[in-house]
């Protein structure tokens, strides 16, 4: 089957990744009018802080066939093919319109000008900040959702920014007066000027021909070098009308309960679709269209319901939230006009059945509430109000947590219970909730904790600590062992996650080399034998290449050892090379080879620093503006040997183009023409993730010190196996700004002295081992055999390198 | 089928001396073709499995870290952290799957292993 998708945004990318996950066995062919790939719009104006957009952009699924630039200009319905713009005809058996809506610009004089915009596009945004490079105020016509949004996008342009709002007081489609005020409040607190029950009477231009101003309708004039329509969006339903489907008085088009057209070969989906009278414009809606869609195309009986109209959304830092009915036969209105607080549930004549709710300021009535629409309400109204509510409010089962993905509680529960899901990260990827907007993250979590899965933080039968508490534990006890820890603190004698962690812990606070005394027999076999355990049960061996920077003659060296070891050689992601198919007795004859010539331990085997990459910098490169070499050798010197919940790993780039890809680290760091910005919890591996710009022009020394407390607050409070991307999550990168950058918990002098201790205290493993006669008797195959190499290791020859031989199994089943 | 009587058929076979094993870590012997996986925990206690990985078929587990399940004590293997029973190398994360035992025992301070 041949399927054409007109339109790639959010809803049309939705549609295509459910077709695939649900099997869909045809071609897809899907024809964007946009340069790029679909986008996520609801996070915009994160574009104008930092977030590229290759970050908001969604992934496309192998297979499917994208064109961009293509817009469709016709529909043959008899013959089943689209044409583009640009005459390209692809034929279809079924067909689907994704094709969004635009801005709706009123029809005032001046609206052509050079300098007015709408804001839909990142395309729209580049010429938004173009255009506001070279002004000093903007106007927003359009005080709904959006105005706002366009609003705090121009002030943060640097722009004096004015709102212009035709209804009696803003977001008038989500609050009520009462709201609206306490909004405005929050609004003007902020600098920006508002214009309720205004307009624009006309646009006028400067001497120049470009924008110069707004004159409202009551003749008052706002200076504007820069006039941002955003009064509502209309269904792009023109396609649909040429070709002569059905569509409404008022725009959009008619789809029945399965998202099917007047045409039953067409399909529509998302803001263009309008569905028994109504067209959504809200992701959530066009979300579940998308997936209604997918569904019937093959074959199934889903059907789409009005759907749920409740918004909650942070503007210009202030929550505003509603949810249900905005009216109701009693009203309870709680109002703080000093801290900016206004909250109002509408309720039933007995005041018994919760309708709906108003949220401005503070919008945690619409967490703990909005499930209860339409139910009994679990405390007095004036009571959930003022005190939140009762400390064990039970949601239903069937109520709706996650409102973009339709997800109930129920639902949430039964992931979690058949999968032992036991972070909100589990839930995200079992259920999708919470993976669109976020608003309902802090009931999933709420949810876990009471769903008696106890979101165990027990770290294993030996221990009921988690991770981090045993660090305290054992950071202000000052316990040295583990012997000492698990007879203090826990049961048993330990096993296979514990003993680990514990050997972690000790290390981060400075007990000594890995190997010593009883810390010995903590050691993963990785930590043990200080080299990565293959699968055919010998090692490989990595020595530290700081920064990736290597001399002609340590290459020799290392190609020398590779060859009189038979060792299989290979360049490895983080600019190092990697010997494999060492045997255990091989390894500390391996080591005093490389150390002999001025090599260390890598710490490959390690939850430690891995390497800090970099790009060759300013130093040879035409484009470098700072020396990236020279600092992520500093770094790389700095952090080895630095013992942590997960592996860390670190870049540095010379430039913005980023060579390095210092985003997709724990820690990153870009040169800047002032110095250097840091990025922090970026990750590869199964969940990429960029990473957080953290600080920005930072110097050399700002840059260090704050990495150090960032790892050092990371070291000490993270989970087991929590990388950074999950940890920073976790606790939210605000939170780990105040406390690194502001130092809120007032610990960073003794972050401070903890790194300083490690930088002091290192030593290379390999070269402390191979000084100890005591160590290296442990390098053997068998203990009653030390001459004798492992007779079960073999290898055979691939591409003129070793390659293991695996052993047959001999496994005993009963 | 031929039925021996444990007693003439286990040969002890001297390994190492009791203190070349260190407290709560494995060890590996090559006895004739077998590879054999001691252990020492914590509280002095001497066992020995085969030292092959049955679900990754290296000969690795005298590697594996050492410590009690539900106080059975037990290695888990390097490679995929599956735990094997010291007492009874059975799989506790697979009881279907199990590794065999050797009879081990110190005399005169040195280890011997038995291997029928």
């Amino acid at each position: 089957m041949k399927l054409v998708v007109v339109g790639h945004g959010p809803t049309s990318s939705r549609l295509v990744e459910a077709l695939v996950a649900k099997g869909f066995g045809g071609r897809i062919t899907v024809l964007g009018e946009e340069p790029r790939a679909a986008y996520d719009r609801v996070a915009l104006t994160s574009y104008l802080t930092g977030r590229s957009a290759e970050d908001l952009t969604y992934p496309v699924p192998e297979g499917v066939v994208l064109r961009l630039a293509s817009r469709v200009t016709g529909i043959d319905r008899d013959g089943r093919t689209v044409t583009t713009a640009d005459g390209h005809v692809e034929p279809y058996d079924v067909l689907v319109l994704a094709t969004g809506s635009s801005p709706f610009v009123p029809p005032v004089p001046g609206r052509e000008l050079e300098g007015c915009f709408v804001y839909r596009t990142i395309d729209d945004l580049d010429a938004i900040r173009e255009a506001a490079a070279g002004a000093g105020s903007g106007v927003v016509i359009g005080g709904g959702l959006l105005g706002l949004e366009a609003a705090d996008a121009l002030r943060g342009l640097g722009l004096s920014t004015h709102v212009v709002e035709m209804g009696g007081w803003l977001m008038p489609r989500q609050v009520d007066e009462g709201g609206g005020a306490v909004l405005r409040g929050h609004v003007e607190a902020l600098g920006l000027t508002v214009h309720t029950e205004a307009g624009a009477r006309e646009i006028v231009a400067g001497p120049d021909g470009r924008v110069a101003g707004l004159v409202k309708p009551d003749g008052e004039t706002i200076a504007a070098q820069v006039v941002v329509f955003s009064a509502g969006v209309r269904p792009r339903d023109e396609l649909a009308r040429q070709a002569g489907l059905e569509v409404g008085d008022r725009g959009g088009i008619a789809v029945d309960d399965g998202m099917r057209t007047s045409d039953p070969a067409i399909y529509a989906v998302g803001e263009c679709a309008l569905h028994d009278g109504m067209v959504y414009g809200l992701v959530g809606p066009c979300f579940t269209m998308a997936e209604v869609a997918a569904d019937r195309i093959l074959g199934g009986q889903a059907a789409f319901a009005r759907a749920d109209l409740s918004t909650k959304l942070k503007l210009l830092g202030v929550e505003v939230a509603q949810f249900g009915a905005m009216d109701g036969a009693l009203d309870v209105t709680f109002m703080d006009p000093v801290g900016g607080i206004y909250q109002k549930l509408f309720v039933s004549d007995d005041a018994r059945t919760l309708l709906g709710g108003i949220c401005v300021g503070d919008a945690t009535p619409y967490n703990t509430l909005k499930p209860f629409v339409g139910r009994d309400l679990p405390g007095a109204p004036s009571e959930l109000l003022f005190t939140g509510g009762p400390a064990s409010m039970d949601l239903p089962d069937d109520a709706q947590v996650c409102s973009c993905n339709n997800v109930t509680k129920g639902q949430v529960c039964a992931a979690v219970a058949d999968h032992g899901l036991t972070d909100v990260a589990g839930i995200k990827g079992c259920t999708r909730a919470g993976t669109t907007c976020g608003s309902c993250l802090p009931m999933l979590k709420q949810i876990l904790i009471k769903s008696g899965v106890e979101v165990s933080k027990a770290l294993c039968e030996h221990f009921a600590h988690s991770r981090a508490e045993l660090f305290d534990i054992v950071r202000v006890r000052g316990i040295t062992t583990f012997s000492q820890l698990i007879d203090e603190h826990g049961t048993g004698r330990g096993c296979d996650v514990c003993k680990p962690v514990v050997a972690s812990i000790l290390a981060s606070l400075g007990n000594g080399h890995i190997l010593d005394g009883e810390q010995a027999a903590l050691q993963d076999t990785n930590d043990h034998f200080l080299a990565n355990i293959q699968r055919n049960g010998t090692y490989s061996v990595v020595p530290r290449i700081p920064g990736g920077e290597i001399t002609p003659d340590k290459l020799i060296v290392i190609g020398e050892v590779a060859r009189d070891f038979g060792l299989y050689t290979k360049i490895t992601g983080g600019q190092r090379i990697d010997l494999f198919g060492a045997r255990v007795e091989q390894l500390p004859l391996i080591w005093k080879r490389l150390v002999d010539a001025g090599f260390e331990s890598g710490h490959a085997y390690g939850k430690a620093l891995r390497t800090v990459k970099s790009c060759v910098g300013s130093t040879w490169c035409r484009y470098g503006v700072q020396d990236a070499v020279g600092l992520a050798i500093s770094l790389e010197l700095r952090y080895r040997g630095l013992r942590s919940p997960h592996k860390l790993k670190s870049a540095v780039s010379g430039c913005a183009r980023e060579c390095a890809e210092a985003r997709g680290k724990d820690f990153g760091v870009i040169a800047t023409e002032q110095g250097w910005n840091l990025y922090v919890g970026g990750n590869g591996g199964f969940t990429p993730r960029h990473a957080d710009l953290f600080a920005s022009d930072l110097s050399t020394e700002e840059l260090i010190r704050t990495i150090d407390r960032f790892l050092m607050f990371y070291v000490r409070t993270a989970d087991r196996l929590q990388r950074t991307s999950a940890w920073l999550e976790s606790q939210g990168l605000e939170y780990v700004r105040q406390v690194v950058l502001e130092d809120s918990l007032g610990i960073c002098a003794d972050l401070d002295a903890q790194m300083d201790r490690h930088v002091a205290s290192y030593a290379d493993e390999w070269r402390t081992a191979i000084e100890d006669p005591g160590k290296l008797r442990r390098f053997v195959s068998f203990v009653n055999a030390p001459a004798t190499p492992d007779p079960s290791i073999a290898f055979t020859a691939e591409r003129d390198q070793i390659k293991p031989v695996l052993l047959p199994l001999e496994v005993v089943r009963s | 089928m031929t039925v021996l009587s444990e007693a003439t058929t286990t040969v002890w076979t001297a390994v190492c001396a009791y203190t070349d094993l260190l407290p709560e870590r494995g060890a590996c012997a090559l006895v004739g073709r077998h590879q054999i996986a001691l252990f020492r925990t914590f509280d002095g206690e001497l066992f020995a499995i085969g030292n092959q990985d049955p679900f990754s078929g290296a000969q690795v587990l005298s590697r594996g870290i050492v410590g009690t399940r539900a106080g059975e004590p037990s290695v888990a293997s390097p490679m995929h952290k599956e735990v094997f029973s010291l007492v009874t190398g059975v799989c506790l994360d697979d009881p279907a799957v199990a590794v065999p035992i050797y009879p081990i025992r110190v005399a005169d301070g040195t280890v011997e292993v038995g291997v029928r």
